[in-house]
């Protein structure tokens, strides 16, 4: 059995030792079988090395069902714990696996840089505009086709976008190759279409937000689906208003048609709808993170994700907000503001929160792949 | 609001899933309710917390459970653990009653599931609760609290107050502060006294101290001590309690289910002296399980070590501390303090002893051995493929049967034979009337949610005449 290529700080984190521990206890135990796929996965398995523990960690939804159900949970003297064991492996993985393999350390106090980014980013875009074309553009009014390009001019923008869109597709794929290797020994090749489909249906639907039908602990020892709806607007509405800007890109350097575009334009409504949904759900989420029973909660992690909300409420919002007001005085400034914060994020991209979406989706993978190996060896 | 000035229709002593649903009966009833919980908080509900299903007669299947359990295959089952120890009339009716105990939990929000894993198979017999007992307790407090019912926690009901068998009034430490609490009906839902090391003692000496104590602290005893000194008549056995083979390195208190070890089936089981005491593959674990704890608990030293090979090792659930492993017999009796050439005397004897047969686990198979003073009748198989395995056994108790006597209506009944005017009882605290010796899987669940669904509307109806 060729080893799997795991990063020596993984292999020693205290981390995941905790959570060998644990999933020793929780495997004698299996009362939360049916919350979520991380335990039948620990089920498949008497062992858990680093790359198993790795694997169930980035599965973990963070739906604290076993930890509201746990006999053992705090105080008890055992102190199972799971979904803040485990959110604590998902940033070290993050972090272990993340390219340039320096960049990981970013992950440490990821709040406080990904909000001093956003800070820099939006002042960048201010003075960028005023240097280059001329400080009155951020107060002046502008209309027409192209009115954004005397604010920011095209050059800057198509030449910003491509390199932060592409540098962080290049890392984050890199990371996902090198999370897939670290964790397993199977190559993605070897994934056949089937487990795809149903890795696609669980990234899709959140299934297992879902708590088997009544929905997950959100707040506490109730049963709420909160959290999957507003994951689902959040989701959903990053998909609309990159769709929106596709379509814009489509528009304006294909058919030579740059925006602005009239309100009942097709990329006006996808990002207006898009932006709706992104600020319900990144404010929605906050509110549960602020509300919710602190005891499965990792707090280390916390400024990260508050961050990374934040910063995309702001730019759902800012976006809303220069739609409302790109006829006025106020449209240089706004637009300004919007496009440094979506700078920021496209920097931030690969090393903040969102890389959880390429991880998860890959447990997930994985996952599938194994359940179908499962019964396919029952079954014979 | 908890008010203890005022007068409660109804109190309920205890917090586990007895109390529970004599609570939440009460005050569907109408009666106002105060349940006193000895435990904090995060560890309230008793040895229900530990749970995780309920047996339950159902004539046809149900979305939790398979094919159908009839009351007279139930009363079978019964009849067989307890030995004919058991009082048939009050069974019948408990399992008669069993058939809306998974309903009525479901209407206070408790989620159920089908058995999945593990090697105790009862999806046909026994009702799983999604999440085990703390996510049931949690959806009863839930709804408890939701229809009104008053609950204090750090609170432990010391004394209640018998006069010509009616309860006057309890007294009580509310958060360490003495108080008392006058209320026109009681339910005690205390649990039994296997936590009290000193009241075991009384029956099993130094033996005891070796007893671990898979469930909640707070079960001493107190009220079930208090109301027998009081002229309650007692039921049951005092040294008969439900008992399992845990690991020998478990915590002594609140270790919990993951505690157990079910290797017994496919391993031989030796004492401290190495000898073998019982047929390790006498029936399907789940009807075993619950005798191996006393088995050992009549062992020296309440110690036993299972032992076994590699081959055996995917056939029971994994277990958390690791078993000692080793290449050869000696070497693995050296590990767990065994006379090694003894060790390797019963494994050669019951080597030689064992028929050629097919194994199947978790089914009655035709592996036996024959010739052994004891015999191993099923799933025994040669111990030879290394590493061998043992797992070190004490005695995990689970609750006690000692009991205070009650009726169909869960009254209590006094010396006397008269039943009281306001006393009534649910749970671990009456199982002996029922549970003279042995245990059936969910059994006590059953137990605790029939009679306190008795008990809470009892006692409901006593407060509003």
């Amino acid at each position: 059995m060729p080893a799997t290529e795991m990063p020596v700080a993984l292999e020693k984190s205290e981390a995941i030792a905790e959570a060998r521990r644990q999933m020793e206890v929780c495997n004698a135990c299996r009362y939360c079988e049916s919350y979520c796929a991380v335990f039948p996965a620990m089920t498949m398995r008497r062992a858990f090395s680093a790359a198993d523990l790795t694997h169930l960690a980035n599965l973990c939804h963070n739906c604290k069902g076993c930890y509201h159900a746990c006999q053992y949970a705090p105080p008890h003297a055992f102190g199972i714990n799971i979904p803040a064991t485990f959110a604590t492996i998902r940033q070290e993985s993050y972090a272990a696996f993340a390219w340039p393999a320096g960049m990981g350390r970013v992950f440490e106090r990821n709040g406080t840089l990904v909000s001093l980014l956003a800070a820099f980013c939006a002042t960048l875009a201010m003075v960028l505009s005023a240097a280059i074309q001329d400080p009155a553009v951020l107060w002046g009014a502008h209309a027409g086709p192209g009115a954004f390009y005397r604010v920011i001019p095209w050059w800057l923008m198509t030449l910003l976008a491509a390199l932060c869109f592409g540098f962080a597709l290049i890392a984050l794929t890199v990371g996902g190759i090198r999370y897939w290797r670290g964790t397993g020994r199977s190559g993605l090749g070897a994934v056949a279409p089937a487990p795809a489909a149903d890795a696609a249906v669980d990234v899709l639907t959140l299934r297992n937000l879902g708590g088997g039908g009544h929905g997950c602990n959100d707040f506490d020892d109730r049963f709420a689906m909160t959290r999957r709806w507003l994951h689902h607007a959040v989701f959903y509405g990053f998909l609309l208003c990159f769709a929106a800007t596709s379509v814009a890109t489509f528009y304006d350097h294909v058919m030579g048609h740059p925006a602005p575009y009239p309100f009942w334009s097709l990329p006006v409504q996808l990002g207006t709808w898009g932006g709706l949904l992104l600020c319900i759900g990144t404010a929605g989420l906050v509110w549960v993170k602020v509300v919710t029973d602190p005891g499965p909660v990792a707090p280390k992690l916390l400024g990260g994700e508050y961050a990374m909300l934040a910063l995309l409420f702001l730019v759902s919002a800012t976006g809303l907000l220069l739609l409302a007001v790109r006829h006025t005085g106020a449209m240089g400034i706004l637009l300004a503001f919007h496009l440094g914060l979506v700078l920021a994020f496209f920097v931030a991209l690969p090393y903040s929160k969102m890389v959880h979406g390429v991880y998860r989706s890959l447990a997930l993978l994985r996952n599938a792949a194994e359940r179908r190996a499962s019964v396919a060896h029952t079954a014979t | 609001m908890v008010d203890l000035t005022r007068i409660y229709d109804v109190l309920v002593v205890g917090g586990g899933n007895a109390a529970l649903c004599a609570a939440i009966s009460a005050r569907q009833a109408g009666a106002s309710v105060l349940v006193l919980e000895h435990a904090p908080k995060p560890m309230r509900g008793g040895n229900s917390r530990h749970t995780r299903n309920l047996r339950a007669l159902h004539p046809a299947p149900t979305d939790v459970q398979v094919e159908s359990y009839l009351e007279e295959e139930y009363w079978d089952d019964l009849l067989r653990v307890t030995g004919g120890r058991t009082d048939e009339r009050l069974a019948r009716m408990t399992i008669r009653a069993s058939q809306h105990a998974p309903g009525f939990l479901r209407d206070c929000g408790v989620v159920f599931q089908p058995s999945l894993s593990g090697t105790l198979s009862l999806s046909r017999t026994n009702a799983f609760f999604l999440g085990g007992g703390k996510a049931l307790l949690n959806a009863l407090y839930r709804t408890a609290e939701r229809i009104g019912v008053d609950v204090a926690y750090n609170t432990e009901v010391q004394h209640i107050e018998m006069v010509d068998g009616h309860a006057t009034e309890a007294i009580i430490s509310y958060r360490g502060f003495p108080d008392r609490v006058r209320f026109k009906a009681v339910v005690v839902a205390c649990g039994g006294f296997q936590a009290n090391r000193n009241w075991l003692r009384e029956y099993w000496g130094d033996a005891a101290d070796n007893f671990q104590i898979r469930g909640t602290t707070y079960a001493q005893g107190t009220i079930l001590k208090d109301l027998l000194a009081q002229g309650v008549q007692q039921v049951g056995d005092p040294t008969q309690f439900h008992a399992v083979a845990n690991d020998a390195r478990a915590p002594m208190e609140d270790g919990g289910l993951a505690m157990r070890l079910d290797c017994v089936p496919y391993a031989i089981v030796v004492n401290r002296n190495v000898e073998r005491f019982y047929d390790e593959g006498e029936d399907v674990w789940p009807k075993r399980y619950a005798i191996w704890g006393r088995l050992i608990a009549q062992q020296p030293g309440q110690v036993a070590f299972a032992v076994t090979d590699s081959q055996a090792e995917l056939d029971y659930l994994p277990s958390v501390f690791p078993p000692y492993k080793a290449n050869s017999i000696a070497e693995l009796a050296a590990m767990a303090g065994l006379d090694a050439g003894k060790l390797e005397r019963v494994v050669a004897e019951y080597n030689a002893a064992v028929r050629p047969g097919t194994f199947q686990g978790g089914r009655l198979d035709d592996c036996r051995t024959e010739g052994l003073a004891i015999d191993k009748t099923h799933w025994a198989r040669r111990i030879e493929k290394p590493p061998f395995i043992c797992h070190p056994l004490r005695v995990g108790i689970t609750f006690t049967f000692l009991a205070v006597k009650v009726n169909e209506h869960a009254r209590v009944i006094m010396a006397d034979g008269k039943p009281s005017s306001n006393l009534f009882a649910s749970g671990e605290i009456m199982s002996g009337n029922i549970l003279g010796q042995g245990y059936l899987a969910g059994f006590g669940m059953t137990l605790g949610t029939v009679f306190g669904r008795i008990a809470g509307k009892e006692a409901a109806r006593h407060a509003r005449n």
